[in-house]
């Protein structure tokens, strides 16, 4: 019975993995949350506002390595990120004003926002891939280890390794920056205070003097800003590939539902709710099971790694069976 | 006479095609208790609806302390001092009391922890909660909270759509006395009431409204003690 | 849907004279040889039979949209079931995979619905405390069990002969055939989705649609004992002559003579007007039970939902039922077409299966086309189809003309190579554009 260095490996295969990927999914959750809440339509352009923006802050990446500027250890593409929230939120304040104002003024029924925000999404997908192509980009530079294998075999001397690398500590470190900011600003701040009345009751907010053009504006940029993050985290992690933020739309609904549609800390909950059961249902234990004293047969693996977003379906279809409105009572079904 | 705070004149129109107001009328002054009795259909929320500017008159004006507000639209009239409390979905659920009163004092640029202080005088059941989500509260209570809100502006006429409906007898009358402490303090209210009866009881001026028109005029003991009235509107 | 559902009179002549329209644009597809046009008959035709594959994929969609108001996002996922049934309908037995795990797999795939079966029921019939930890058992069990009968099944079948083959193999029964079974998986999958995703709010059903989707497409690719996967199953029998076999027949090269072709051409010609045809009837008998349907008491009651569920809902009508009925018919329509696409290129490749492909350039067909019309469906997958594949060679030659004054270098490179992207974009562009200004479509229901 080696209970450290099981230990290790979990944490190692499992929990650290599972960590940032929850973070990744919790920061577009929240978009999608917000912009359900606040907007009442299922925005199926976030997986590609997520690329698009992630495009951006590969190209003024780029454009900073050029010109030999970095953040030493961190990734150059921290600086960037700024300017990419920015330019994306432009983007896709000017899809509101194009495409989906015309429809909040009709009061149309939310199908209809969805099926704009398709076409929204192909327009997005086009551009995206116009900008930077379709092949897989890393972007990542500085170092990339916070510890690495080797380091921590040495400072503990099992014989499992742990290893954190920067990416995923950037992205914990940063969703829960954006997490804090974002409840604070929901919970202590007159215009997010404003958002969440509007969310709650958008006649009587009207009726109290809120200006809805601003709350709509306002949460566009916030679930830009939330989306771009999750897009450049998620790429710096793993890696920059067109198709693979129009997959994660269906593990970022998943978490959004999960916790209840319309309900920011369920969105969180929701993302590593996820994450974990993802992670933890494709992984093969037979290495924990043996550390744990077991002799196990096959590799023990509920699920090949392809059949991941099958585990946020299956996660779906439970909740949406059972309890449709999340765990945290999101906005009605 | 002075003249009346609250002036709408001869009011005509509706929601479509069809009128369902006829040249109705509804004058408040200042500290008054107004209410609009009549049976189902009358236009009674129709006309206050009317009187804060959710619908578009075809002719007649409303006029308060004077001004002609008839083109204002509600926030606007909001701005002059009219307060609303809609029937329905009068609170924010997920938000505290405190954050209700918060969002009903969103126009307002100055302090208003004094008021919300007021508001907390006024209703003592909803203060012991104010850090719970509204929409966990009791029915009584809710309406509490909906009225304290439209009171965060500090109106000089608070508009009450059906404050009762719904709610058991006890949780009514005591919501009269609330509303009577608010008129109290010098704010004229106008009412919208199906508890025909006791609303009157309450009443410094009862308007009849049948079809969209004035039927009956008078103070609420006067209409309580008219056999006309008692015979067709308050079951004898 | 649009909210004007008024009569507003539409001619009766729009409908054909767009007919007309396309199909001018295929006679000068075929006739033509110029930068707009191949010239090549054999090319017009091959766009057609894909087109009219679509317009079957249209079809079903438009009866859940136009009908009931669903919005299906997955119908990648039912394209893709309907398309594995040529593959286990008509392609030949392979040897030996039976006898390796056949009945082992049959038996675990019973036990997992049983225990599927199962688990509905205890949920429905054990009382209080009882009811989660039975239910946790029941699935653990029956997971167990099938994973346990199921593993070693698979890894028989996909070693056996796994170069040439590495799956189950078919019945070796007609290709004809397999296009019924197509619509029937597909119908199966939507009856089990639609129980669960059904009767909530709609936004709902598109985001578990989408799921269902990905899930079917990521079995067909991963699960190889069935469709092989990425080495993909080709030679699937077909239901008209190889070209082959015609080239090679003296009678047919003569005939080919008279007409002034070579063999090659004609051949190609002759089989694809073939497939018109038998595509074409398909088409047309669809229609003509979809427009029956819209005219029965049936369709008039779908249609009443549609306008209006709550007045519909208390007048007693299981508004959720009707519902479940029109998504199970049209993902059967769409499994048919997927039948039939499959039979048409010969080959399954689960990996072909993209969403935005399949899933969505459906949608903007149906919305261009008309929702709620069926010959609009029709109408508008042909056309857009045909403009799909044009904008492959429309697109650089644009692009060619754009970029022609401009230096040569990086950006004039690169805008050149990015006529591909350009198409999804155009794509977007026109599916935002008809829906804001003419949401009804081409041809509007009537």
């Amino acid at each position: 019975m080696d209970i450290l260095n099981a230990l290790v490996a979990i944490l190692n295969f499992v929990v650290i993995p599972a960590a940032a990927y929850g973070a990744q999914l919790a920061l577009g959750a929240l978009g999608v949350t917000l912009i359900y809440g606040i907007l009442r339509f299922s925005n199926f352009a976030h997986g590609d506002t997520m690329a698009f923006g992630a495009a951006l802050v590969i190209l003024i990446t780029w454009g900073l390595q050029s010109i030999g500027v970095g953040l030493g250890p961190l990734p150059t593409a921290l600086l960037a990120l700024p300017v990419g929230i920015a330019l994306t939120a432009v983007f896709i304040l000017g899809t509101d004003r194009a495409v989906y104002r015309f429809y909040r003024s009709k009061r149309s029924a939310p199908i209809i926002l969805v099926m704009a925000s398709v076409g929204v999404m192909f327009i997005m997908n086009g551009l995206t891939r116009l900008v930077i192509g379709v092949d897989e980009i890393r972007f990542d530079d500085g170092a990339r280890f916070l510890i690495s294998v080797q380091q921590f075999r040495a400072w503990t001397g099992l014989s499992e390794g742990l290893s954190l690398r920067v990416s995923q500590a950037l992205t914990l470190v940063v969703t829960a920056l954006a997490c804090w900011a974002l409840f604070r600003f929901l919970n202590r701040s007159r215009a997010g205070k404003a958002m969440r009345a509007y969310s709650d009751n958008e006649d009587l907010a009207l009726l109290s003097g809120i200006d809805p053009e601003r709350v709509v504006r306002l949460t566009w940029i916030i679930a830009t800003a939330l989306a771009v993050t999750a897009g450049t985290l998620y790429g710096l992690d793993k890696s920059f590939k067109v198709f693979n933020y129009f997959q994660i739309l269906l593990p970022i609904f998943a978490a959004a539902i999960v916790g209840g549609l319309g309900n920011p800390l369920g969105a969180v909950a929701g993302g590593f709710i996820v994450a974990f059961s993802e992670v933890a249902v494709t992984y093969p234990w037979r290495k924990i099971a043996t550390y744990l004293g077991f002799e196990p047969q096959g590799l023990l693996q509920l699920l090949s790694t392809e059949y991941k977003f099958a585990v946020s379906f299956v996660i779906l279809i439970v909740v949406l069976l059972f309890r449709p409105t999340g765990l945290f009572r999101g906005k009605s079904v | 006479m002075a003249e009346p705070y609250l002036s709408a004149t001869a009011m005509r129109g509706g929601y479509g095609k069809a009128d369902i107001l006829n040249g109705c009328t509804l004058t408040v002054d200042k500290g008054q208790i107004a209410v609009i009795v009549g049976p189902n259909g009358a236009g009674k929320s129709t006309a206050m609806k009317a009187v804060f500017g959710m619908l578009h008159l075809r002719e007649g004006q409303v006029a308060l302390a004077g001004e002609d507000i008839t083109p204002l639209s509600p926030q606007e009239r909001v701005r002059k001092g009219m307060g609303f409390v809609p029937q329905t979905h009068n609170i924010f659920p997920t938000m505290t009391v405190e954050e209700n009163l918060e969002m009903g004092a969103f126009i307002r640029e100055d302090d208003y922890r004094d008021t919300m202080a007021q508001v907390y005088e006024l209703f003592p059941a909803v203060a012991d909660k104010r850090k719970q989500n509204a929409g966990e509260l009791s029915g009584g209570q809710r309406q509490q909270v909906a009225v304290g809100r439209a009171l965060m502006t500090r109106p000089s006429l608070l508009m009450l759509d059906e404050p009762t409906a719904g709610v058991s007898p006890i949780v009514m009358d005591e919501l009269f006395d609330r509303i009577i402490e608010v008129a109290r303090t010098g704010i004229s209210i106008l009412m919208v009431e199906q508890n025909a009866r006791q609303a009157l009881e309450i009443a410094d001026i009862g308007y009849v409204l049948v079809q969209g028109a004035n039927r009956y005029t008078d103070t609420g003991q006067a209409l309580l003690a008219d056999p006309e009235v008692r015979r067709t509107f308050l079951g004898g | 849907m649009s909210n004007t559902r008024q009569a507003e009179a539409v001619s009766p002549w729009r409908a054909p004279v767009l007919f007309l329209i396309l199909a001018a644009l295929f006679l000068a597809e075929g006739s033509f040889r110029n930068a707009l046009f191949s010239g090549s008959w054999n090319t017009a035709l091959a766009i057609l039979n894909m087109g009219l594959i679509s317009a079957v994929m249209a079809l079903g969609v438009n009866m859940q949209w136009g009908y009931a108001g669903l919005f299906n996002a997955g119908v990648v996922g039912f394209l893709a079931l309907g398309g594995l049934a040529p593959v286990l309908v008509s392609t030949a037995p392979v040897q030996g995979a039976w006898a390796a795990g056949g009945p082992r797999l049959i038996l675990a795939l019973l036990v997992g619905l049983g225990t599927l079966a199962l688990a509905a029921q205890v949920w429905r019939r054990v009382p209080g405390l009882l009811r989660v930890p039975s239910l946790i058992a029941v699935l653990v069990v029956g997971f167990v069990l099938y994973r346990w009968l199921f593993d070693p099944a698979v890894m028989a079948i996909e070693a056996n002969n796994s170069a040439r083959a590495g799956n189950i193999g078919g019945l070796g029964w007609p290709v004809l055939l397999s296009w019924p079974v197509g619509a029937l998986f597909a119908a199966a999958a939507a009856w089990g989705i639609g129980k669960v995703a059904l009767g909530l709010r709609s936004d709902y059903l598109a985001i578990a649609t989408l799921g269902i989707g990905e899930i079917i497409v990521a079995v067909m690719r991963n699960e190889e004992w069935l469709s092989r996967g990425v080495k993909n199953v080709s030679g699937i029998p077909r239901p008209v002559p190889y070209e082959l076999n015609l080239q090679n027949d003296p009678d047919f090269v003569a005939r080919a003579a008279e007409w002034g072709l070579s063999p090659a051409v004609a051949s190609g010609i002759w089989v694809k007007l073939l497939y018109a045809g038998l595509f074409g009837a398909v088409l047309l008998a669809l229609i003509l039970l979809a427009e029956l349907a819209l005219k029965s008491p049936w369709g008039r009651m779908m249609r009443a939902i549609r306008d209006n569920e709550t007045a519909a809902e208390a007048m007693g009508k299981d508004v959720t039922r009707r519902h479940l009925q029109i998504f199970v018919i049209g993902s059967a329509v769409i499994g048919l077409a997927g039948a039939m696409m499959v039979t048409l290129d010969g080959l399954l490749s689960p990996n072909s299966f993209n969403p935005l492909r399949y899933t969505f350039l459906i949608w903007v067909m149906v919305i261009v086309g008309g929702s709620g019309n069926n010959w609009g469906a029709a109408l508008g997958a042909i056309l857009i189809w045909f403009l799909w594949i044009k904008a492959e060679v429309w697109g650089p030659e644009f692009m060619r003309l754009v970029t022609g004054p401009m230096p040569a270098g990086a950006l004039r490179d690169h805008l050149l190579g990015s006529a591909p992207h350009m198409r999804f974009i155009a794509l977007g562009v026109v599916l935002l554009l008809v829906l804001r200004f003419a949401p009804r479509g081409l041809v509007p229901e009537k």
